[in-house]
């Protein structure tokens, strides 16, 4: 049972070969059973599960009818659920329950999924390896030995070991498509402004986008059915028509123009997973896309402008974790000071703090010109390259990450080098483009992924290129041993 | 040394918005504490904010009034640092790009000349919430009710140079606000506070000396004051050898004197930067001109129109046009009487001093404007006189009823049967033979003195009810005579 894709669990509901409530026992089982060795959830929310997924068989016999309603499914913990603990991997949040939920907790609830638990991510989704969190790190179920990736690093571990068939992430640098990629998923970034900020506690706004992980694209593409829409709740959400994902599946390639950057082939690409790129390409080709060598002239800036823009929204926005009115506060505070510095210097983590450090850095008069206003400039360089590449090509392909999986605690002396790992998924978090990671092939039994871009709003097509490739391909079939 | 004093202005005005600028709780104040604070309000992690068009509205409504560049394309700011009431822990503003640029307000003088002032720029921006210090024995009590009421801070240039100066820009300020309907006013409960700039140089010097800031000044007598006291202590400080150092002081009404609080080295880095939770606010040409055609008569068109229509002095027309309330109090009495001139002194003189010995403002006047109107009705018909008046006004203020039911009851009504008068006069001139034997004597220079006795004893007789232009005509010919 735990092998079914959320579409196979879908027609199963639907032709009542078994309950929801059925689905949800053998998952919280699978949970309880087998997360000790990953450490993907960080509450497992029994009783809701139970209840939602009886409500779901109860909307079910009166007739109802929804690819989701029923469907088991996790919230990475920084969406706000209401009455749970929504800790954001921190110590800060530690003692939190949310008093509301996030618009896309509400909008997939409504739906009818159900609700398995919180999984396990960075602090604050401040990282790429699942190693930050206060829950201590996540494992790779493909080597226990490896990290995951991150930010969403439980959900992917989690949906990877057939713990559950898909969960929300949050991408803010790469944080869906980087852990999807690790552990062998289909991860989707939306547009920025495609689906609601309401209620998802926030690392640099202007990055930050939530979206689905699951096996396959057919999967990502009925989640973010349920995730996507206007919110009047975010100013910045966009007031776009929702098309139909799962109608566009099947469109024919034929035509494609694929673009492939230059830029991807550079000294820091694993080989082994450049040629698996190239494989890709070649399938694609068989299905009837073109591809064309297209260059990205401003993609090594990125990792610098993002790690200005990023740390600098996130030093304002970890402001409100000062002790005062939620959240950690320390023992005995002498006075207001000793409150504030104790409170955060104790509540967060060194990444947390590191992030926190750099941004109020950035910010601070004298360097807010060299500094912030300079990245936003090159923010701006990144998008008209992007716009320049869509003028001639449909989708841009390359490697999701430059490497597999690494061992846990292998970059922690650098976190340079852990953050390089986002170098090709952090430009469409700058220009707000929507990009989609899927299984590619493997590299000494570690998975690789591939990564798409497509123009605003082209989440449709990005789900229709992952979903042809993956009717010729078996990779996103695979599943790790022992799981 | 001859000094000339600088003085700018930042007033912050509370907006009469329905919610608060970025969420949707009431703004009502002086509710329990907490009761208007939503989950935004609270800076609970998740959540959002979202402008609220009214209180752009507002900010446009006011950058029209003061003829401004309204910033069509304009951007909301994190300003950042640490307190217990600011749940963020930043406050959303504006910085680089406010929604009113460079505008001017006129300010009348004592001396009845127009001085124009400088705005420099007006922005949207919420307030925090209250800290309070009682009550909570060694802790202190978080209020966020305020939190997120949205506030324009009115930004001057430093064009006034007396405390006077300053005080008349905060009242003709205080005065468009409420015109324009966007701020109640109420400075007791913070809906306008002041923060003034002041510096001082020799007169003559071209550049502007050191300045001090003194904070969050919240009545038009303690600006008055404060900016004195803080003059005063930079021009002692100066001439005894010292400097001024750019500080943020606090005014102890108590004391009279300003005291430093922090100065410009000890001041927060702000860090601000535009909030990536906020789109830029675009403004259209139509929501312009949609605002535009609100917009009421505002104060120096009104005193033009008291000028030229009514043919009040300069002086007058400011003082009247200077509230909406005393404006269309003084229009009511002026429609009803028919009377401006009459009304305008009555509503000046006589109103002006009841209000303030009662200490009421005028739309909690005792005396209505159907009232007062209805008096000098009477007046004008020579039903009662000047004198009598203001006993009626009297009665008025005392809930005694119309200048009708006044005149009647204690029957003020004016004699002006000359019959009647002439009887009284004949009375009133054998009481006083001896006078008038002395006034038939006396030369003209000496009798026009003496005339005026025979008036008083005679409206004395008359209990004030014999009509003055009579009593002086007839006596006149009965003395001669």
């Amino acid at each position: 049972m735990h092998q079914m894709t959320l579409a196979e669990i879908a027609r199963g509901l639907a032709d009542k070969k078994f309950s929801s409530e059925e689905l949800t026992r053998t998952l919280l089982a699978r949970i309880a059973q087998l997360d000790p060795q990953l450490n993907s959830f960080i509450t497992v929310t029994e009783d809701l599960a139970i209840t939602q997924a009886q409500a779901a068989d109860a909307r079910r016999a009166a007739g109802e009818t929804g690819a989701l309603l029923g469907a088991p499914l996790a919230h990475k913990d920084l969406f706000c659920t209401k009455g749970i603990r929504t800790s954001c991997a921190s110590k800060m949040l530690d003692n939190f329950k949310a008093p509301y939920d996030a618009t896309v907790v509400a909008s997939l609830a409504a739906a009818g999924t159900v609700t398995l638990g919180k999984t396990n991510m960075d602090e604050f989704a401040m990282g790429s390896a699942n190693e930050s969190s206060h829950y201590g790190a996540v494992k790779n179920p493909w080597n226990l030995d490896h990290v995951p990736g991150g930010s969403s690093g439980g959900s992917a571990a989690a949906v990877a070991a057939r713990l559950l068939p898909g969960a929300t992430g949050t991408d803010t640098g790469g944080s869906i498509r980087q852990p999807a990629a690790l552990t062998n998923l289909t991860g989707l970034k939306p547009t920025y402004g495609r689906v609601s900020r309401w209620g998802m506690i926030a690392y640099a706004s202007s990055l930050d986008q939530a979206g689905p992980m699951a096996r396959t694209a057919e999967d990502c593409a009925l989640l973010l059915q349920g995730m996507a829409g206007f919110d009047v709740n975010d100013s910045t959400s966009i007031d776009e028509p929702v098309p139909d994902y799962s109608a566009g599946l099947n469109a024919s390639l034929q035509g494609l123009r694929i673009g492939v950057p230059k830029e991807y082939f550079s000294a820091g690409l694993d080989p082994r997973i450049a040629d698996l790129v190239m494989a890709s390409v070649e399938a694609l080709k068989k299905l009837g896309a073109v591809v064309k060598e297209i260059s990205l002239p401003n993609l090594q800036h990125a990792i610098p402008a993002y790690y200005v823009i990023a740390p600098a929204e996130a030093s304002s926005n970890l402001s409100r974790f000062d002790g005062v009115r939620f959240g950690y506060r320390c023992e005995d505070p002498k006075d207001l000071t000793d409150l504030y510095k104790r409170s955060r210097g104790e509540g967060f983590g060194p990444e947390v703090q590191r992030r926190i450090m750099v941004g109020a850095y950035a910010l601070s008069a004298g360097y807010y010109d060299a500094y912030y206003l300079q990245a936003q400039k090159i923010r701006r360089l990144i998008k008209n390259d992007f716009m320049n590449a869509f003028a001639e090509v449909d989708v841009i392909l390359g490697p999701t990450t430059p490497n597999p999986a690494w061992k846990i605690g292998a970059k922690n002396a650098d976190p340079i080098a852990e953050y390089l790992e986002d170098f090709y998924t952090i430009t469409a978090n700058l220009a707000g483009l929507p990009g989609l990671s899927m299984p590619a092939g493997f590299a000494d039994g570690l998975p690789v992924g591939v990564q798409l871009l497509a123009p605003y709003f082209q989440e449709g097509r990005l789900l229709n290129v992952a979903h042809q490739y993956q009717q010729v391909t078996d990779w996103h079939t695979r599943s790790p041993a022992g799981f | 040394m001859q000094w000339e004093v600088v003085i700018g202005l930042e007033i912050h005005t509370q907006l009469t918005t329905q919610s608060k600028i970025f969420s949707g709780s009431a703004t009502t104040f002086g509710s329990e504490p907490n009761t208007q604070a939503s989950l935004v309000d609270l800076g609970m992690p998740g959540t959002l904010p979202v402008l609220n068009k009214e209180a752009v509205q507002m900010a446009v409504k006011f950058g029209l009034a003061i003829d401004a560049e309204i910033g069509q394309h304009n951007v909301f700011a994190r300003k950042n640092y640490f307190y217990p009431d600011l749940p963020k822990g930043y406050q959303i503003s504006q910085m680089e790009l406010p929604i009113v640029g460079k505008g001017h307000l006129d300010i009348t003088l004592e001396d009845g000349t127009i001085k124009r002032i400088g705005v420099t720029r007006a922005h949207l921006e919420e307030d925090a919430g209250k800290s309070l210090h009682e009550d909570y024995s060694g802790m202190t009590g978080i209020d966020l009710n305020r939190a997120g009421t949205p506030l324009l801070e009115i930004v001057s240039e430093p064009d006034m140079r007396s405390a006077k100066e300053a005080v008349a820009y905060v009242k003709a300020m205080h005065a468009l606000v409420r015109y324009l309907g966007i701020c109640d006013g109420n400075m007791a409960e913070g809906s306008l506070r002041c923060d003034c700039n002041v510096s001082i140089r020799p007169k003559g010097q071209v550049e502007y000396g050191t300045r001090c800031e003194i904070k969050n000044v919240n009545s038009f007598r303690f600006i008055e004051k404060a900016i004195n006291s803080e003059i005063q202590r930079q021009i002692d400080l100066i001439e005894d050898g010292g400097k001024v150092i750019q500080q943020t002081r606090l005014y102890d009404p108590n004391t009279n004197e300003t005291r430093a609080m922090r100065s410009k080295e000890e001041a927060n880095d702000y860090r601000y930067f535009p909030d990536p939770d906020l789109l830029p606010v675009i403004i259209e040409d139509a929501f312009l001109e949609q605002t535009r055609a609100t917009l009421p008569e505002l104060p120096p068109q009104k005193r033009e129109r008291f000028q030229s229509q009514f043919g009040l002095s300069l002086y007058d027309a400011s003082v009247l046009a200077s509230s909406r309330e005393q404006a269309d109090f003084f229009e009511k009495v002026v429609s009803i009487s028919g009377d401006a001139k009459l009304a305008a002194n009555w509503v000046m003189v006589e109103l002006g001093s009841l209000l303030n010995k009662q200490g009421v403002e005028i739309d909690e006047s005792p005396v209505s404007a159907e009232q007062l109107g209805g008096m000098l009705l009477r007046i004008k018909d020579n039903t009662i006189s000047g004198k009598i008046a203001k006993m009626v006004f009297e009665g008025m203020a005392n809930g005694e009823g119309s200048a009708d039911e006044i005149i009647d009851q204690r029957g003020l009504k004016q004699v002006t049967d000359s019959g009647a008068i002439e009887s009284m006069l004949d009375d009133v001139l054998a009481a006083n033979a001896e006078q008038v034997e002395q006034y038939r004597a006396a030369d003209e220079a000496k009798r026009g003195k003496m005339f005026g006795f025979f008036v008083g004893q005679a409206m004395k007789a008359s209990k004030g009810k014999a009509n003055p232009g009579q009593v002086n005509e007839l006596l006149k010919r009965k003395l001669e005579g």
